[in-house]
């Protein structure tokens, strides 16, 4: 059992200055080797509209943001009024009294107002009221005042001493007062001794190619997605990566297609619209048989959708991304530091058999952020580019003429990488043969045309046995199988353990991470020995349901859906199996009770 | 600039399979060419291979990318690298392919339709980017691969099977915008003049920065108003006119041209704005990205943990 779990909220407009005190208190912890995971709701990136930030830390890792707060700092009316119903009994609410009024609180909810003219009457501005509650906060979870001392100096350090001194000041004050009034919580914050770092997805994915060797990266800016293109712009000089933005996702995908062709390993992210104007460009490096990784991450759709709030609504659009039938591979990574692991594995794999690599994302898992162990970051991630001439600018000897399309027995060929002298030819998007001439400028001949179809088809059967298959969380013999993809796992691991605790119902997690190739075999004989199968998902129609249908012919006996937004909390997904073991429902849909 | 030395480096590593000097037999593709008797593109083929081979740049070394479209069939009817990609996209993948290697000569080829219709965004951007590309276009007004539909390049009033009651539309005049968007180098040729356009793609090549050369490249099959005897009596050479190619005005005045007379040769050349590859910082120095052994040192990768900590 963990010892600690404490979940604080920032809320207010954007533009109010949430992010900073987020990022202390995430530091915060992580510094005391504390994990973390953290979820922003919000509306619009740059003004106005709602944010809601949660953070919640635990010695133990932490799965979801949770379902309910022991702090909340509301920084306008608005977020009093939308959030007091998710505190805790024994939780403290603390904002600026001079300002905001408080709401009906349930019993043993700790109204803690503070007042900003009282308490700094010579700062303008409305941040001030963050760096007061911020203090009062670590007053109340017992952090010594030192650390924000040292971080607000850092913070104001090119505005000179006298801000500096102002700040430290009226934290001090916020600080004491919370220390006068205010009933600390019943909890205190454990310094285990070492340090955890945390990143958000997006992060998590830049790092993830960095590591794999990616030299180019390209992209079209796209919520949720831009956080990649951020980091490794952020990143180009330091680490030699060529960084392009480019004017649409066509000429992404293109872009990538051609750095990829010259020998780079090559990236690209976008999110669901951007991912539709890719994929004739997907189907072309797959005729081409260039390796590349396109990272979607999804946002609620369809069309513009509701573009910063999340979704696992883009599944069958990858799935069917483009015309035609073309090897593609396929993964959905199951949290943070997943996503980091999942990038090197990817690209060894496309590597291999020179086809696009798809990472499904969502809003959920790239822009929340997580701890990490740093030692789980390995940049020494193991290479390996398959087969190619040239790489290294050397000439292997012609051994009776090169074909670029060579028929072989797992269909796959070797590539010679531009400028290596001796094999020179052509890669097409018309269908080709063997040396890469098109079909249409030779006598009409179907069989050749199946002959290179099967051959680029049959390379995805080597990568079955190369990765993992799911395997099944928590007792063998539960009363109920849950079954996710990609970003849900935490979520629903932890609405298995609320389901033991509280409801005396046994679940297991069959979460799925790999979606092309699937592992159906292995999911077949797990789920035949289930008791019920139930799908969970971030969707209206039940995308992964129907893939599975398709893949194993596997019916399962419920689902569990959501597609207002925002992400599963455990509550919802306990709520789920509930009524659907009471027999009330097949499908259930949560209602999010909180107006984010 | 270090890229020199880098080229020099790689040309001594690297051993030629083909030795200067080159003729245009040296190019000759693996396929036949597909398009009609009398096709203008026959001129554009000729005229590039020969480019290559007076300029000695070895198949290896170059790279021939194209869309699609009747012209854009033609990488492969030439030896170098090439890549037949989607229509449209052509210059996507060849900015991606030079930004990975900029030691290679590359060389995109396409139609009007191919380039300033579908491909149009990528045409603008390509062009501001000035990367250094040598983008030549076999325009000849028309849809040719698709039996002969209006082309983005058709003039106004033309009668085609997707206009049966004449064109209402304006035309792009590629001239004009190319230098408008950046172009560093604009030139038109005439593919009843292979001579004279060798020397365009020759200096297109030599130019350091995004070159294009739209070429009048006459559809014998589906566009009887421009054809090869309409561009015999109306072209003239900016050259016997001792025009400026440095003078804007000029450029966009013959650019401008169309009626009687229509201007071919080199309407514009600055030399003065590098191209996109030496701003680059990631290329400053370790030549071509492609060829960069992958990882990252630990000392790099300790820093960037450190920054989430």
């Amino acid at each position: 059992m963990a010892k600690l779990d404490l979940s604080i909220a920032i809320g207010g407009a954007a533009g109010q200055g949430i992010a900073t005190p987020g990022d202390i208190l995430a530091r915060i912890f992580v510094r005391r080797g504390l994990h973390l995971n953290a979820y922003n709701a919000y509306q619009s990136i740059v003004r106005g509209g709602h944010i809601f930030l949660t953070l919640r830390t635990s010695d133990e890792p932490v799965l979801s943001f949770g379902d309910k707060l022991d702090v909340m700092i509301p920084l306008n009316q608005d977020t009093m009024n939308r959030h007091l119903g998710l505190m805790k009994a024994g939780s403290t609410v603390l904002y600026n009294g001079d300002k905001i009024k408080p709401g009906d609180a349930e019993t043993g909810v700790q109204l803690c107002p503070f007042s900003v003219k009282e308490l700094a009457p010579k700062i303008k501005g409305d941040l001030v009221q963050n760096t007061i509650a911020l203090a009062a906060v670590l007053q109340l979870i017992g952090v010594e005042f030192k650390i924000l001392e040292d971080i607000l100096t850092l913070q104001f350090k090119r505005k000179g001493q006298a801000v500096i001194d102002e700040n430290v000041g009226v934290a001090r004050a916020g600080y004491e007062y919370a220390a006068a009034r205010f009933k600390p919580l019943t909890i205190s914050l454990p310094d285990t001794g070492r340090r955890l770092a945390f990143f958000e997805g997006n992060q998590a994915l830049a790092m993830g190619g960095a590591a794999a060797g990616v030299r180019f990266y390209c992209a079209y800016p796209m919520s949720p997605s831009s956080g990649v293109l951020h980091w490794m712009a952020r990143h180009a000089r330091q680490l030699g990566i060529m960084v392009r933005q480019v004017e649409d996702e066509i000429g992404v995908i293109n872009m990538a297609i051609g750095a990829a062709h010259a020998g780079c390993r090559a990236m690209c992210a976008t999110s669901g619209g951007g991912f539709a104007l890719m994929t004739e460009g997907l189907g072309a490096a797959a005729m081409m048989e260039i390796p590349l990784v396109c990272i979607n991450v999804q946002r609620a759709g369809p069309a513009t959708g509701v573009p910063t709030k999340t979704e696992q609504g883009d599944l069958w659009q990858v799935l069917g991304a483009g015309q035609g039938d073309y090897p593609r591979i396929i993964v959905a990574p199951n949290n943070i530091p997943d996503c980091y692991k999942t990038v090197p594995q990817l690209f060894n794999l496309v590597d291999k058999i020179q086809c696009p690599g798809i990472i499904i994302s969502d809003l959920l898992l790239s822009e929340g952020r997580s701890s990490v162990d740093p030692t789980e970051l390995d940049f020494s991630v193991p290479i390996n580019r398959g087969a190619v001439i040239g790489l290294n600018g050397a000439t292997p000897p012609l051994n009776g003429g090169y074909k670029r399309y060579q028929l072989t027995e797992d269909g796959i060929s070797t590539r010679a990488l531009p400028g290596t002298p001796g094999f020179e030819h052509v890669v097409a998007t018309d269908d080709h043969d063997e040396d890469g001439v098109l079909i249409s400028d030779e006598y009409t001949n179907p069989h050749k045309r199946q002959a290179m179809h099967e051959k680029r088809m049959r390379k995805m059967e080597s990568i079955l046995s190369l990765i993992d298959a799911p395997s099944l969380w928590g007792a063998e013999d539960a009363q109920v199988t849950l079954l996710g993809w990609g970003s849900t796992e935490g979520v629903i691991r932890e609405a298995i353990e609320k389901l033991a605790k509280e409801e005396n119902i046994t679940a297991n997690l069959l979460q799925i991470k790999w979606i092309v190739p699937l592992h159906a075999a292995a999911i077949t004989l797990t789920l035949g020995k289930s008791n019920k199968v139930l799908i969970v998902e971030n969707n209206y129609s039940g995308q992964f349901e129907r893939y599975l249908r398709s893949e194993t012919g596997i019916v399962a006996d419920g689902h569990i859906r959501k597609y207002d937004g925002e992400p599963f909390m455990p509550h919802h997904i306990v709520d789920g199996v509930k009524a659907i073991l009471a027999g009330t429902t097949r499908q259930y849909v949560p209602v999010h009770e909180i107006m984010v | 600039m270090s890229l020199t030395t880098l080229e020099i480096e790689s040309k001594v590593t690297v051993p030629p399979t083909k030795r200067l000097p080159l003729t245009i037999k040296d190019f000759k593709g693996k396929a036949e060419p597909d398009w009609c008797p009398g096709c203008g593109d026959f001129g554009v083929l000729s005229a590039l291979k020969q480019a290559l081979a007076d300029l000695g740049i070895r198949p290896h070394e170059a790279m021939v990318i194209s869309g699609i479209g009747c012209s854009s069939n033609l990488p492969g009817y030439v030896s170098t690298y090439g890549m037949h990609t989607l229509h449209g996209r052509a210059l996507s993948v060849a900015t991606g392919a030079q930004m990975a290697n900029h030691e290679l000569k590359i060389i995109v080829t396409g139609g009007d339709g191919d380039g300033y219709g579908i491909g149009g965004n990528h045409f603008i951007h390509t062009m501001r980017r000035n990367v250094d590309l040598t983008y030549i276009v076999m325009n000849n007004q028309i849809y040719g691969l698709t039996t002969g539909q209006l082309s983005p390049t058709s003039t106004k009033g033309m009668t085609t099977k997707s206009t049966p009651f004449g064109s209402v539309e304006n035309p792009i005049n590629p001239i004009p915008l190319a230098i408008a968007a950046g172009a560093t180098y604009v030139a038109r040729g005439y593919t009843g003049q292979v001579k004279h356009l060798v020397e365009l793609i020759k200096g297109g090549i030599q130019h350091k920065g995004f070159a294009l050369i739209d070429a009048f490249s006459p559809c014998v099959t589906f566009n009887h108003e421009n054809s090869h005897e309409f561009f015999k009596q109306k072209t003239f050479k900016l050259e016997d006119r001792k025009h400026d190619p440095t003078d804007f005005a000029a450029a966009m005045k013959y650019g401008y041209e169309w009626g009687d007379e229509i201007a071919i040769g080199l309407f514009w050349q600055r030399t003065d704005l590098p191209a996109l590859d030496e701003l680059e910082s990631a290329l400053k120095e370790g030549g071509p990205l492609a060829r960069r052994p992958l990882g990252i040192s630990p000392q790099v990768a300790a820093s960037l943990i450190r920054e989430l900590m």
